[in-house]
């Protein structure tokens, strides 16, 4: 249920999208933070190491990603709302805890702010390229849910979003971000009120781990006298292993599965703009929206009927939503700061439409002038 | 029914993973009678990490979580650190807190934060059929060292003492009596506690490197190899591996004390703005 919170200090404001990322997370009632120092989200790790001590909460930098992302995910069974933030080579190292945290379903939330790779790749350029390690990074089969803010404003908001969707599902929430968007500083406006998820639940339920009709299984935490049994092993309502029994197992991970896929719909954010009539559209995520966006109005400008769909929430796919939107359209082009890799979604759902893949590798943006020349070119206006 | 068993054991949860002659049996009626004798059940939480000790905690009826491999350590930090006032105590074994999770042993003892780790120590990888671990003698022949190991073992009190744990000891099986107070003081110290206890793998370890099969005749083994002193004076003494309560230390502050002192001075000072 949400309930509402009054901000004291609000109004406008220019700050950097990594600061406006940890502003929000201690708005939301984040209370504790662990991390490891890594270019280009080292920002958030800074701010919190400040304002945690101050607003109730605990901080710790870790000796590594690995430990970092174990110990948010111990302080949230402490009862205490908790988040990590990375980057490429630190989210690598953090997969193994987080399969364990989408096992054990327990509510945090990760920033990457993505920087080039592989390996230690580009520290300082921003990229797109972890879009499947966010959805794929851990072994076994899960499914996760991805935000993906595009402007400091959103660095706010979504950070917000994230914690509520973590708590709500009970599962850890990808911000999935970028060195452009981290290191950006934008005009913001901090609401005056926000909403904040808090989960009802049964104090002395025999059975943490039973879930209700939308799959999602009853909060709890450590010191309850509960005796709650959090077991990395798939296992049953009261956390006792059943990766030894192949239906339980299989029932398992259909429920895990099914609390995200099966509300695919509440899980579905994408805002859009001149669709109405348009016969060219860009589906964009993340920073490379702000180039598409400009590249839309000079195609208007240009008497071109283009169209913009931005993808707020990237996994689970919002499959229905685009072909919803885009199914109609002749030609969709995709850039992507990677070597073209959401566009493959996107070709799997609209397969009427031509689907043109803009990949952009070595650390810089789209400009809005190349992807006006690619509309100019399937309009044949050259 | 033992009363104890009772109220700390799940029923429905039994049997016990261990084999015949496994010496965590002995690590958990120790625990079990340490926490039982503080009165601190509703106040602990137990974490594990992967692998045979690490099973000990599942058993109990507590708040237990059963984690990854090696990173028991990280996890109980986060949770002392997210409820100060509570007993983390961290099962773990020597592959587990050794050799995948050392570094996580190094930082929470640098910390000294307020967490008790108790090491089953049994030579050996058991749940995986007995591979090498960081504590097999050298020379030992194990699956993954069938020409004998060659790298000397790792002396896990003799790591957490120099990487600043403020508490100590190491016992046997054997010694059940000794380790239940180790325990008991191990949770009470407040800072980093680190017990270490030599356990029998009378299955793996009783294979490869005792050449021996019956579980009481491998206790006997490691008590007549091992040394009481009453501090820390290196890991063997005459040949022999040390055993005893080693450190305590009640100088050094406690991490979380010193975070909320931290904090408090932090409010006192924003206060008197």
């Amino acid at each position: 249920m949400l309930k509402q919170k009054v901000i004291e200090i609000h109004g406008e404001k220019v700050i950097q999208g990594n600061e406006a990322c940890s502003e929000a997370a201690i708005h939301v009632g984040c209370k504790f933070f662990a991390g490891y120092p890594i270019t280009p989200s080292t920002e958030i790790i800074e701010y919190m190491s400040e304002s945690l001590y101050k607003n109730e909460g605990m901080f710790i930098q870790m000796e590594d990603e690995i430990s970092a992302m174990c110990a948010i995910l111990g302080a949230r069974w402490g009862g205490k709302k908790s988040m990590t933030a990375t980057s490429g080579p630190g989210f690598t190292l953090m997969q193994e805890a987080l399969g364990y945290g989408i096992v054990t379903e327990t509510p945090t939330v990760v920033v990457n702010v993505q920087r080039g790779g592989p390996a230690t790749g580009q520290p300082t350029f921003s990229s797109q390229q972890d879009v499947y390690q966010a959805k794929y990074g851990s072994h076994g089969d899960y499914e996760i849910i991805c935000i993906t803010p595009s402007s400091v404003q959103e660095m706010f908001d979504f950070t917000i979003k994230a914690f509520n969707l973590s708590e709500k599902y009970r599962t850890p929430v990808i911000l999935l971000t970028d060195e452009i968007i981290g290191h950006m500083r934008e005009r913001i406006i901090i609401p005056d009120c926000i909403e904040i998820e808090e989960k009802e639940y049964v104090k002395r339920c025999e059975e943490p781990f039973g879930r209700d009709d939308q799959h999602i299984p009853h909060a709890g935490n450590f010191f309850e006298g509960r005796n709650i049994l959090v077991e990395g092993q798939l296992h049953d309502e009261k956390g006792r292993r059943i990766g030894h029994i192949a239906q339980k197992s299989g029932e398992f991970i259909r429920a895990l599965t099914g609390k995200i896929r099966d509300n695919h719909k509440d899980l579905t954010d994408i805002t859009y703009k001149y669709l109405e009539d348009a016969d060219i559209a860009i589906i964009a995520f993340g920073s490379v929206v702000r180039s598409a966006e400009r590249t839309v109005k000079m195609a208007r400008e240009y008497g071109i009927k283009a169209g913009l769909i931005k993808v707020n929430i990237i996994w689970p796919f919002p499959e229905d939503e685009i072909y919803r939107l885009a199914g109609h359209i002749k030609t969709v082009i995709v850039p992507e700061m990677n070597m073209g890799k959401y566009c493959l979604e996107i070709e799997r759902c609209l397969k009427k439409s031509k689907v043109i893949s803009v990949p952009k590798l070595g650390g810089n943006i789209h400009k809005p002038m190349e992807l006006f020349e690619i509309i100019k070119k399937e309009k044949n206006l050259q | 029914m033992n009363t104890l068993v009772e109220k700390y054991i799940k029923k429905e949860s039994l049997p016990y993973i261990f084999c015949p002659g496994c010496g965590n049996g002995i690590v958990l009626n120790a625990t079990i009678h340490a926490i039982e004798a503080l009165g601190i059940k509703e106040d602990t939480a137990c974490v594990s990490g992967i692998g045979c000790s690490s099973w000990i905690p599942p058993y109990l009826n507590m708040d237990v979580m059963h984690t990854i491999h090696g990173r028991a350590i990280a996890f109980a930090e986060g949770l002392k650190l997210s409820q100060p006032k509570k007993n983390i105590i961290v099962f773990t074994g020597d592959g587990d807190c050794l050799a995948i999770g050392g570094n996580h042993l190094l930082h929470a003892a640098k910390r000294n934060i307020n967490i008790t780790v108790i090491m089953v120590n049994n030579y050996i990888y058991g749940m995986t059929g007995g591979q090498k671990s960081p504590t097999t003698p050298i020379d030992a022949r194990t699956k993954t060292s069938p020409y004998g190991a060659m790298d000397e073992p790792i002396d896990g009190c003799g790591v957490a003492i120099s990487a600043g744990a403020t508490f100590c000891s190491r016992w046997t099986v054997g010694h059940p009596n000794q380790l239940k107070k180790a325990i008991r003081e191990g949770i009470t110290h407040n800072g980093f506690s680190f017990i270490e206890v030599l356990s029998p793998c009378p299955v793996q370890a009783g294979k490869s490197i005792f050449k021996e099969r019956d579980s009481w005749k491998i206790i006997q083994r490691i008590k007549e190899n091992a040394v009481v002193t009453s501090k820390w004076e290196g890991g063997d003494k005459e040949g022999k591996m040390t055993i005893g309560n080693f450190k305590k230390e009640l100088k050094r502050k406690e991490y979380t004390e010193k975070i909320q002192n931290l904090k408090d001075e932090i409010i006192y000072k924003s206060n008197g703005r």
